[in-house]
């Protein structure tokens, strides 16, 4: 009796094999095949400017054929080394500046109507609304229907129909604020502001294969592998970058003086002890800045050249003009780090920021400002520094552990089923190729954990085998024939295989969506090696066990 | 025939019932002791449940935990956890320390300052040192892990439930999953005596534990499925024992395997993984144990309702065989 597959469902087999086989190849060529990749990386960078390939980038490009696959498994923080972040962004911190911007607005509004209203003035509040009393209460319902008029409708999908301001009267006063569907879309704007400065930041810094994503409502994961620790990683992103030029209303040396309604206290970044009375509401900001450069002040110490947009330069001189022998505070990042008298009107748009800069300082305040002001702040809520060191010894250890691991549980196998035992041990030999070939075709990540995960797939690998070849042996003492037994066999184990590894499935699952970084890492490769383990012990290892049957044809089975 | 490593006789006939008091029993009470042991001792709780900040330090120099003590009391850090780590991966001359700074309540993670201090600080107290990692995480984020670990682990056993009940029975979901349970709070129970570090790795491994342990016990009872359609007259606890015969040799087979690759990474597998390795190296241990001696158990005593009506299981099933037959 033959025991056979049909050809096709054995080639789909076969070719599914030698395909994750040959995925998994340039991993045993890591260094080599990296290599190449950065290289081409680099090359089509420089193409895409208009560049060409150095000799030094096309003789790297050649030491991997570009015909063989070249998608290698990424190592994770812990294996290669690098800093890990995870920021929170204070949304909120938007909604006073779009509080601070309307106040003009809307007092000039009010100033439209001022025979209704009176006399109109800035209540103190919480920083998220705007609370505008007049003088004349009778006047209360037109200015609340004036101030009304200001308000836009929300550009986003959801938020269809509704207002960007509600207007209410609280008692003597008008509260103004932003209602809930303009919070939602100023969030998404200023997380989407966020992570595209963020990732430019840190483009500009060199590194390689930063990761950079959202999480949840208000939070940033950065990953950054190569780097020398989070603090280094904090100083390139952390700082918001946030440059106005505000309205100077007084100078103290007492840092516990109250700065009045709508000002704030700012210390000076040169001259400890010195303190800055100044306007919320700017004057103009670096947003408004088009060009920013490293350069030199007249006594040649490093400074920061800036250009403004044209709306910007037609503000700032408005002001300059206005303010001439007044002094106005250069902020950034709530210092001062400049506070010069306007000396005459500032009409070309462009101006020149001092202060005690070195020039790494200036080079980074520079590159910051071109990049563009983080919209709000952030607060780090996690920071983990992995040096490379500790991740090699990891990958070491790893790669003794499994290899020590696969070779133990496969003595054990031939051990226990003689010829069979060679076959699992086969087929998990194949399944390892496989789960590393999966791993580099989908881009996943291996962790510790995760190889932790590859381990434990070994021991559990070899479980459906071993369900398989306790049923053979139980059909074999039943009085099949062999051919009979195997078939038998792989049938009745069917149902227990799959039950048992679904619930796995399921877990692994699970841990995905609930894990982070090493641990996601340690889900994945346990789904994928549950995956593989099910295929090579349901059609792999049967293939070989019918390959072989029909070749010697024993008139009595030994399992 | 040729020779074959057995772990269990061809055919076996052990009444897998028959000490119970002291097998499902016995189980209980660990169960409850590790209740006790967890309320009473508590979880030796890593950053990431507890906000704070951990470095690891690595030096030719011998680790002399009274000084390093020292050293950083001198920078008033408050609550200061200083443990020597050893493994045998590590070269003669490299002595690794694991430092542990609790946070402070309401600072989001330890300032840049009082970190750089810190450093200069123990590189001051032995210059060959260096410090391999740091890892800094703030209590916001920390309540927030313990809840997420705390939903994960039950989604995982409601969705372990809802799928066994799907493909077998009510009772088998319940059984199984409280076997489960079974493995995963013992496991717990030994991290609270041994004060082990409890962190996220750990719950990702109770959770891995959940999946390993449910698979034996649902290979049990597919045989228990599959008996119970072929025997039907056999009493429920009889179709058990006889399930649990048949499937041992297997049941052993895997366990061992899986001990075997668990175990070379717990011995081999280095320092920073040891933890995750011990807990699924437990829980393997004790999946195979409640498999056997647990999960069928609980389904006997949650009692199965079998073909179409009234052939109820326990002591009942003599009587009404009687009916039957007569």
């Amino acid at each position: 009796m033959q025991l056979s597959t049909p050809l096709w469902k054995r080639l789909v087999i076969w070719a599914l094999v030698a395909f994750g086989v040959f995925m998994a190849a340039p991993n045993l060529f890591y260094a080599r095949v990296e290599t190449h990749n950065d290289a081409a990386t680099a090359i089509a960078k420089a193409a895409a400017t208009g560049g060409v390939a150095t000799p030094d980038q096309t003789a790297a490009l050649a030491t991997w054929p570009s015909y063989l696959p070249s998608s290698l498994v990424n190592l994770g923080l812990d294996l290669r080394g690098g800093a890990h972040l995870l920021a929170e962004v204070k949304v909120a911190d938007v909604y006073k500046q779009r509080m601070d911007v309307l106040w003009p607005e809307a007092r000039d509004a009010l100033k439209e109507i001022r025979d209704q209203v009176g006399a109109v003035k800035r209540e103190a509040s919480t920083p998220d609304v705007l609370r505008i009393s007049i003088s004349k209460p009778e006047g209360l319902p037109a200015a609340v229907t004036k101030l009304q008029g200001l308000a836009s409708a929300v550009v986003t999908l959801t938020g269809v129909g509704q207002k960007d301001l509600s207007v209410v009267q609280d008692g003597q006063a008008i509260v103004v604020s932003l209602t809930d569907a303009e919070k939602a879309a100023t969030d998404t704007r200023t997380m989407q502001q966020s992570l595209e400065i963020i990732r430019r930041r840190v483009d500009a810094a060199g590194t390689r294969e930063p990761s950079i994503q959202r999480q949840g409502t208000d939070r940033i994961l950065i990953e950054v592998p190569g780097i020398g620790s989070a603090q280094d990683l904090k100083n390139i992103i952390g700082t918001t970058a946030k440059l106005t030029f505000n309205t100077v209303v007084g100078r103290t040396e007492d840092a516990t003086s109250a700065p009045g309604p709508n000002n704030s206290l700012l210390p000076d970044a040169e001259h400890k002890g010195t303190y800055w009375v100044v306007e919320d509401a700017p004057v103009v900001t670096g947003e408004e800045l088009t060009d920013a450069q490293p350069s030199f002040d007249q006594n040649n110490r490093p400074a920061v050249s800036f250009k403004f947009n044209v709306a910007g330069a037609r503000k700032f001189g408005e002001y300059t003009g206005a303010n001439i022998g007044q002094p106005f505070a250069i902020v950034l990042d709530k210092q001062v780090i400049s506070a010069p008298t306007i000396q005459s009107a500032i009409t070309g748009g462009s101006g020149i920021i001092t202060g005690s800069f070195s020039l790494e300082e200036s080079t980074n305040l520079a590159v910051l400002l071109r990049a563009g002001a983080l919209p709000a702040e952030m607060s780090f809520l996690e920071e983990r520094t992995v040096g490379p060191e500790l991740g090699q010894d990891s990958i070491d250890a790893g790669k003794v552990a499994a290899v020590v691991g696969m070779v133990l549980v496969g003595l054990f196998m031939i051990a226990s089923y003689g010829l069979f035992g060679v076959f699992a041990v086969v087929a998990l030999i194949l399944n390892m190729a496989m789960i590393f070939g999966a791993l580099s075709m989908i881009g996943g990540t291996l962790t510790l954990p995760g190889i932790a995960g590859i381990v434990l797939t070994i021991g559990m690998a070899v479980d459906a085998n071993v369900l398989v070849y306790e049923r053979i042996r139980e059909e074999i003492r039943t009085a099949h024939t062999p051919a009979r037994a195997i078939e038998v066999g792989y049938e009745r184990a069917l149902s227990a295989i799959v039950d048992a590894n679904f619930t796995t499935l399921i877990t692994a699952i699970i841990l995905y969506f609930f894990g982070a970084g090493p641990v996601r890492g340690f889900a994945v490769t346990l789904a994928i090696g549950i995956i593989t383990s099910v295929f090579s012990a349901i059609y792999l290892t049967r293939l070989i066990i019918q390959a072989w049957f029909n070749w010697r044809k024993p008139k009595a089975l030994i399992v | 025939m040729a020779w074959r490593l057995r772990l269990a006789p061809e055919k076996t006939n052990i009444n897998f019932f028959a000490h119970q008091w002291l097998t499902f029993g016995g189980s209980m009470a660990l169960m409850v002791a590790a209740f006790v042991l967890w309320g009473v001792m508590g979880l030796n709780f890593g950053i990431d449940f507890k906000g704070g900040t951990t470095l690891r330090t690595d030096s030719t120099t011998v680790v002399d935990v009274g000084l390093y003590r020292k050293t950083l009391e001198a920078l008033n850090l408050g609550d200061v956890a200083i443990n020597e780590v050893f493994d045998p991966s590590f070269r003669a001359d490299q002595h690794v320390a694991s430092i542990r700074i609790s946070a402070v309540d309401g600072v989001d993670s330890i300032s840049p300052q009082t970190l750089d201090e810190v450093k200069a600080a123990l590189v001051k107290m032995d210059p060959h040192l260096t410090i391999p990692s740091i890892e800094s995480v703030g209590p916001k984020v920390s309540g927030e892990l313990v809840k997420s670990s705390i939903i994960a682990v039950a989604v995982t056993s409601f969705a372990i439930m809802g799928y066994i009940w799907l493909r077998f029975e009510w009772q088998f979901a319940l059984g199984g999953v409280l076997a489960l349970l079974h493995d995963v709070f013992i496991t717990i129970g030994i991290f609270a005596l041994f004060q082990i570090k409890f962190d996220l790795t750990i719950v990702a491994a109770l959770l891995t534990i959940l999946g390993y342990s449910i698979n034996d016990t649902v290979v049990v009872f597919d045989r228990l499925r599959e008996n119970l359609i072929k025997y039907k007259t056999m009493p429920l606890r009889e179709v058990m024992n006889l399930s649990v015969n048949e499937t041992l040799s297997r049941t052993l087979m895997t366990s061992l395997t899986t001990l075997i690759a668990v175990g070379s990474m717990l011995v081999l597998g280095g320092d920073v993984i040891r933890g995750f390795s011990f807990a699924i190296f437990i829980g393997v241990f004790l999946g195979t144990y409640s498999s056997v001696y647990v999960a069928k158990n609980l389904v006997l005593f949650l009692g199965l309702d079998r073909s179409e009506k009234v052939r109820k299981s326990g002591k009942g099933a003599d009587h009404e065989f009687a009916n039957i037959d007569a």
